[in-house]
């Protein structure tokens, strides 16, 4: 137990140190707007609490996101629009669409390239290239083009977020595939071990470590990528749509809960992912 | 058919061209095949475009995007100027150098590293673009919001890179500064800082694409009327996708040159570090 409190102490600390950075920051900023609601001549504890329980502050205080997010997760029916889980849903079922997409595809593009000479040569550089390019930005023209030939719905957005996440898969496939030593492919040579052996029973394998590492990436990336995807078709149901609408009327709790939402979201992926990786983990004996 | 039948020739002799290139070993073949492959891609895409007329508004051929780039120079010069130079800029060194200053004041804790360290990775993990009509409305529609969404994302790359740098001295090293008496400011600045900056660099590198993906989106929520993410999400309303293609091909031009540049500036910095030396293995 104390070393548990040894490893969670400094963390609560720092928490709390945030906390309290961020409650004056929110007295700060919302001064001005909570003097005009409870009159200038008001005794300083009125404005503060004032302050940190204004309608539209242009920084909430946290207790009032947590409220706003619990209101929104348990406070109205699941599909109704105004529920956050139903627009969490939404996200991430698209999310969940393009990154299984990105995971197999990137998987199978990865096994070509350590497969074959001629795709390592020449397209993996571009793989690597592409990190550099802001690939975010086409999504609003991949929504218009597929919206143009009749591809609405789901697919435009899970299009994007599987393209964004098909290149952490696919870099940490094929150095996971990479992975085991020389020597290591050179016992299995002298075993008379075909490639396919090599493959199955030693690259394969080896690889997985490195995979889970790209998962996690992929998945944070695959709820960023629909969630901006959201954004340019003036989307009625998802978190980007909740971000956008929340923008347009200056709700700024509803954009802090909808971000408060999406990090929840993040964490539930990147826990998957993790918890995936341990079940393999357990299943091979305690290694990875 | 005449289409496909240059298509279906050119894949073919694309295809043995680099077959034959890729079975080659050295510098000048490895680079010639990945440009070979790019110079196919857009050949095949171009013939496709052309034969089969394609309408520009689904898929503009590589010519006309690059007609396009030609013919909205100023047009892209100002959105260039907009975002690169007005947001991405101030916010990646904003953001960099915060979260390496803040790296640094943090070290020297290893309480409060403990507990930064996790945070910050979490943090790092998050949406973070989500933030953009925050500062959108605390910055307004121009600019800094803009350079704001940029700083933020890249000072947790930054800072969690820092850190693990300060962290990857050894202890023969670290021992070697105390027996020659050093202080904690001599220890830092002519051992942990630099070899703390093959992470630094890393982060540098990641967080340029960072920046700008930070920009562009940010512009999505509001802007004035100019810059790369708002020529993009207008003209793609409006159906005039090579000027959109001609914004897209800017924003990778200019994710690759700085990395490149960024590159560049590594290998001159870092010369010394064993991952720059030309390892040459000893032969009996």
């Amino acid at each position: 137990m104390p070393d548990a409190v040894r490893r969670a102490a400094p963390i609560v600390t720092v928490l709390l140190a945030l906390g309290v950075v961020w409650y004056g920051a929110a007295f700060a900023l919302n001064h001005s707007a909570a003097l005009a609601v409870v009159g200038s001549a008001a005794p300083l504890p009125v404005v503060v609490r004032a302050a940190w329980s204004l309608g539209r502050p242009l920084l909430p205080a946290p207790h009032q996101i947590v409220l706003t997010l619990i209101a929104g997760v348990f406070g109205e029916s699941v599909t109704s629009p105004r529920s956050l889980v139903y627009h969490a849903a939404v996200t991430a079922e698209t999310a969940a669409v393009g990154f299984l997409l990105a995971l197999v595809l990137g998987v199978a593009l990865a096994v070509a390239i350590v497969q074959t000479r001629v795709l390592d040569r020449s397209l993996m550089p571009w793989v690597i290239a592409s990190q550099t390019i802001p690939v975010l930005a086409i999504a609003p023209m991949v929504v218009v083009v597929l919206g143009n030939i009749g591809l609405t719905g789901i697919l435009p957005k899970a299009l994007i977020a599987g393209w964004l996440s098909f290149f952490p898969i696919t870099t940490a496939m094929v150095t996971g595939l990479r992975a085991p030593d020389r020597i290591a492919v050179d016992l299995l040579r002298t075993y008379d071990a075909s490639r396919r052996d090599v493959f199955v029973k030693l690259r394969w394998p080896a690889a997985m470590g490195f995979l889970f590492a790209g998962v996690k990436v992929a998945a944070t990336l695959a709820l960023v990528g629909a969630i901006v995807a959201e954004l340019p078709t003036g989307a009625q149901a998802g978190l980007g749509a909740r971000l956008l609408a929340g923008s347009y009327y200056g709700q700024t709790l509803q954009i802090w809960a909808a971000l408060a939402m999406a990090s929840l979201l993040t964490l539930l992926a990147v826990g998957a992912a993790e918890t995936a990786q341990r079940v393999l983990v357990a299943r091979r004996g305690g290694r990875l | 058919m005449i289409t496909t039948l240059v298509l279906l020739v050119s894949i073919a002799a694309g295809c043995a061209a680099l077959v034959w290139l890729s079975a080659r070993d050295g510098r000048r073949y490895a680079i010639a095949t990945p440009l070979l492959f790019g110079a196919l891609l857009l050949w095949c895409w171009e013939v496709v475009c052309i034969g089969f007329r394609v309408p520009p508004v689904l898929l503009p051929a590589p010519t006309g995007i690059a007609h396009a780039f030609a013919t909205h120079l100023p047009m892209l010069g100002a959105d260039f100027r907009q975002t690169v130079v007005r947001a991405v800029l101030p916010g990646y060194a904003i953001g960099c150098i915060s979260g390496y200053l803040t790296a640094i004041a943090l070290d020297r804790s290893a309480f409060l590293r403990r507990g930064a360290l996790p945070l910050a990775g979490l943090l790092g993990a998050m949406p973070i673009v989500g933030i953009a009509p925050i500062m959108v409305m605390w910055f307004g529609f121009d600019w800094p919001s803009k350079a704001a969404v940029a700083a933020v994302m890249t000072f947790f790359p930054m800072f969690v890179n820092t850190l693990a740098g300060l962290a990857a001295t050894g202890a023969m090293e670290r021992d070697l500064m105390r027996s020659y008496g050093a202080s904690y400011l001599q220890t830092l600045l002519k051992l942990r800082l630099p070899a703390a900056l093959p992470f630094v660099f890393n982060a540098l590198k990641l967080n340029f694409t960072l920046a700008l993906i930070g920009a562009i989106v940010a512009e999505f929520f509001g802007t004035p009327i100019v810059g790369m993410g708002f020529r993009i999400s207008t003209e793609a309303a409006t159906l005039n996708l090579d000027v959109v293609w001609a914004e897209i091909a800017l924003a990778a031009i200019t994710g690759s040159l700085c990395f490149g540049a960024l590159v560049l500036l590594e290998r001159a910095v870092l010369f010394w570090h064993p991952s720059f030396q030309t390892f040459v293995p000893l032969r009996r």
